[in-house]
């Protein structure tokens, strides 16, 4: 079966400078990606490109099998059946929102455009705004006519720009919810861009980590939070702090904190050093442990509070504990180390950790 | 599928060549010198609109003739010195009357505040050379004012003075009192953009109105100060009716005599290309001011300030200071006229003059409308190509708003006469007639010069109202299945709606005034509103004058109200529609 989407070997230049290089992966219709990272690290870039926007200097975009951009040529945005959700929206101010929403249905039969938009009206929930003008809605209402508008030409694919970036919090994740619940409803596939992790987990499948023009994992959540393909990903998403260690014999690694089981990353040798993720949800506080270290600040989260704790050698590490378990800066704490999957990478000799 | 390339190099945004395996050489080549439609035609309508300035520059530079030796020896210092004076003067007097009302108008609260706000740009829908004309008629020996003085204190000829208005300080005054709203529209909106923050510190750091007014406020508004009156100038310059009226030598009255009286177009060209040098000296301290205005601003205002009540005598006070250049720069003369147009209507509201009212009209509204598409061809072609190339020829075409309509009509009479006697030359020799004057003498030449100076007027409307519509409109569109034509038509053209309304009504009023360029380009028998009101006037038929006078400046009235619906919007609690 040929995949959906189909990103190989992607590379996109504004001469002289590489914006996006080495790029593939694939998506499924039936799944939501998100194209997570800092911000210009292409991801933007890239989505562009699938919409048609951007040329490509190297590689092919091919949607259900057929190829949409290749060096040197490209199929038009309007001739993609691509919807896009813009970071700014981009709502026509000059079109009432049914108006806006029938945009793309120019070719419809009146009949059927009149029934889509009051469809589509009523799937986001504004039928009563339909005669509105853009500047007379609120945020939210604004963001479901840019969805509307895109879904309503039947779109094999919908690409969306952070579009939630200007909504507060609470509406954000609600909204997330909704889009993605018609998505799926619907049987269009889903691709949004984001420098948020959270928005990210809850809207996303598979989300893909870019840094610096680089795809450096596509995968689900779970996986990069718990198995970070390198060291990039595995400081950008979650919390945690790279412990140094040593090899040991087999599948052991000697740390300050004793001695952990694990697999090692290829070509690594016994003795050789090494740097081992804990995330601040592996550290257990346990008063009775012979293991202690230096609290050194405290975060009060509501249920938990997040220490930072200093162990004798300097190094630093995080621990979640439960907010009842009130410690002051200064104060040494027992803790105990629960690790399911152990992720080990080779020294480097910057130290992003922290 | 396939595709040609075509549809995509209409992309509106710039994208990189999208081909591979190319040297950076080739890339350059792609990206920079890609000529098609639209450089092409951009490139070709800015060489044009460029014509008239590149030749009046290229002419400029030949040998010096006789008659420019005579004049040099003679005249030229006058024009000079009468120029300079005539700049200083209007700028002091715009400054005078401009900052003072803005100031008012924009800080304080006082009776008929609102009112003034508006109608102190009154003054800007007379031309100078109309109010010339009006004053002239009611300060004159055998005008009103005179004459009542006579009649009430018995006096004859010689018994008394009375200031000649035809005069330097007279056109100094005339120019000053339709020209401070550029000084004043600046100043506004300066004051009115100042950090709340600053003001209220130096208040409580005991600073009084008055320091608050010369210490703070005046000093973080001078480049916009700057900026108008260099504006001032450049008109001032350019004037031609009503400093020819008052008989005072300047560049461009020196620009007619060489032209008809001495017939030397070499000359000519020459003392216009010295005009130009003082314009872009202007031009260059206007575009200098401007850039330093953003570093005053001092941050985003989070609410505006209080105004300051002026109440009882104050009050009163400020409303006479700002009733005072509406009463003489709009209420006297406009009133003027009117009575005058009454007088004569039995004698000149016939056939001839409604003939000429509808000529004139027709003549602004084509040029406006050309100027339009010219205009959104230009705007247009250089969102979608935004190169060097094409935009350096746009800002070259760009250029003739500061140029004085009499050097544009040179520097367009000049390469079309000489296309003329070529092309009769040519069909003498071969085809045994005469051609004539094809271009020259036709509306073809009026046509290039009202383009060459109007169309910036228009291209910054147009260039405001694209710049306003965001490149993801351009793509959202796209993305729901319209081309880029389609993009276009559907979607910059209905939100620019208004700027390209606003650019039309500017155009058309700015053509319809229009009398230097147009007195010395018209075909033969050839009339419009503003040369008819002129001829009048120039035979001491003033009041017959006043009909056509009033036609101009009741549509001069029209952008008056467009610009006072924009500081209407930047009202408190007005939420602009983006």
């Amino acid at each position: 079966m040929t995949p959906f989407l189909e990103l190989i070997d992607i590379a996109i230049a504004y001469p002289p400078k590489r914006v996006v290089t080495d790029v593939s992966f694939t998506m499924d219709s039936a799944l939501i990606g998100c194209l997570l990272g800092p911000s210009g690290c292409g991801k933007t870039t890239l989505l562009r490109a699938i919409a048609g926007f951007e040329p490509v200097q190297r590689g092919s975009i091919c949607l259900e099998g057929a190829e949409l951009s290749r060096p040197g040529w490209i199929l038009p945005p309007e001739q993609r059946k691509i919807g896009m959700m813009f970071q700014d929206l981009a709502l026509f101010p000059h079109l009432s929102v049914a108006d806006n929403v029938a945009f793309g249905l120019r070719r419809w039969k009146a009949a059927e455009r009149r029934e889509r938009v009051e469809d589509l009206l009523r799937l986001v929930g504004l039928n009563d705004y339909a005669q509105r003008y853009p500047h007379q809605l609120s945020g939210g209402q604004q963001q479901r006519v840019a969805l509307a508008r895109a879904l309503a030409p039947r779109p094999r694919l919908l690409l969306l720009d952070e579009p939630f970036s200007s909504l507060d919090v609470a509406l954000r994740e609600d909204l997330a919810h909704e889009i993605r619940a018609i998505l799926l409803r619907e049987g269009i596939g889903g691709l949004l861009v984001s420098h948020d992790q959270f928005e990210a987990f809850a809207f996303a499948d598979q989300i893909g980590v870019l840094n610096q023009g680089r795809l450096l994992q596509w995968d689900n959540a779970y996986n990069l939070y718990h198995r970070p393909a390198d060291h990039f990903v595995a400081d950008f998403i979650g919390q945690g702090v790279f412990l140094p260690g040593r090899m040991g014999e087999g599948s052991r690694v000697c740390t300050e904190l004793g001695d952990i089981d694990g697999i090692p990353p290829d070509g690594c040798a016994p003795g050789d050093r090494v740097e081992v993720l804990v995330r601040p949800d592996d550290v257990t506080h346990d008063d009775a442990s012979p293991l202690t270290a230096e609290v050194v600040e405290r975060a009060f989260r509501g249920a938990e509070f997040l220490y930072t704790l200093k162990l004798d050698s300097g190094a630093r590490l995080l621990c979640l504990a439960p907010s009842h378990h009130n410690h002051q800066p200064g104060q040494r704490i027992g803790i105990r180390l629960e690790i399911d999957h152990l992720v080990i990478f080779q020294h480097e000799v910057q130290d992003l950790g922290g | 599928m396939t595709v040609s390339l075509e549809t995509e190099a209409v992309a509106p945004r710039l994208t990189p060549s999208a081909t591979v395996g190319q040297g950076p050489r080739q890339w350059l080549r792609a990206r920079w010198f890609r000529l098609d439609r639209w450089v092409l035609l951009v490139v070709g309508v800015s060489l044009l609109l460029a014509l008239p300035v590149l030749t009046v520059f290229i002419t400029a530079l030949q040998p010096v003739g006789a008659v420019w030796q005579h004049l040099a020896d003679t005249v030229l210092a006058d024009y000079v010195r009468n120029s300079l004076l005539l700049m200083l003067g209007v700028g002091v007097g715009t400054l005078l009357i401009g900052v003072p009302t803005a100031w008012l108008t924009s800080i304080h609260e006082f009776p008929g505040r609102r009112f003034f706000e508006w109608a102190l740009l009154l003054p800007m829908a007379i031309p100078a050379y109309i109010i010339a004309y009006t004053y002239t008629g009611l300060l004159d020996f055998a005008g009103p004012v005179q004459t009542a003085l006579r009649e009430s204190f018995h006096w004859s000829r010689q018994d008394y003075w009375f200031p000649e208005i035809r005069s330097l300080p007279g056109a100094i005054i005339m120019l000053a009192l339709v020209l401070y709203p550029y000084v004043y529209l600046l100043a506004r909106a300066a004051f009115l953009e100042q950090s709340v923050a600053v003001l209220e510190v130096s208040r409580s750091l005991g600073a009084g109105p008055w320091r608050r007014f010369y210490a703070i406020s005046l000093p973080m508004a001078r480049p916009a100060l700057i900026a108008g009156v260099s504006l001032v100038q450049m008109e001032a310059l350019a004037d031609y009716g009503a400093v020819q009226y008052f008989g005072i030598s300047t560049f461009t009255t020196g620009l007619f005599r060489v032209w008809y009286g001495m017939d030397d177009s070499i000359a000519a060209a020459q003392l216009a290309g010295l005009l130009l040098l003082f314009v872009f000296a202007l031009l260059l301290f206007e575009q200098l001011s401007r850039r330093l205005a953003r570093f005053h601003h001092t941050g985003n205002r989070q609410f505006r300030p209080a105004r300051l009540l002026l109440t009882g005598r104050w009050g009163w006070l400020a409303a006479l200071a700002c009733l005072l250049p509406l009463l003489f720069g709009f209420l006297l003369p406009a009133g003027q006229l009117v009575v005058w147009a009454i007088d004569t209507a039995p004698r000149m509201m016939d056939g001839r003059f409604f003939s000429l009212l509808v000529h004139s009209l027709s003549l602004a509204l084509g040029a406006a409308l050309l100027i339009l598409m010219l205009a959104l061809l230009l705007g247009y072609g250089r969102r979608l190509r935004p190169w060097p190339l094409v935009r350096g020829a746009v800002q070259i075409a760009g250029l003739g708003y500061a140029v004085p309509g009499a050097v544009v009509a040179i520097g367009v009479m000049l390469p079309l006469a000489a296309i003329d006697r070529s092309v009769d030359g040519w069909a003498r020799q071969w085809l045994g007639l005469s051609t004539g004057l094809l271009l020259s003498g036709t509306v073809t030449a009026l046509l290039l010069a009202y383009c060459t100076r109007f169309l910036p007027v228009a291209l910054q409307s147009v260039e405001a109202g694209l710049a306003r519509i965001r490149p993801s409109m351009d793509d959202a569109a796209r993305a729901l299945g319209s081309t880029p034509r389609a993009v276009l038509w559907r979607v910059h053209v209905p939100m620019l709606r208004g700027s390209l309304l606003a650019a039309v009504l500017l155009v058309f009023v700015d053509v319809l005034k229009e009398l230097p360029a147009t007195l010395i380009l018209r075909p033969f028998n050839f009339n419009t509103l503003a040369v008819r009101t002129y001829e009048l006037a120039s035979d001491e038929r003033l009041a017959d004058s006043a009909g056509f006078a009033l036609a101009v400046v009741l549509a001069g009235i029209g952008p008056v109200i467009l610009l006072s619906r924009a500081i209407g919007r930047a009202r408190p609690g007005y939420d602009a529609v983006s």
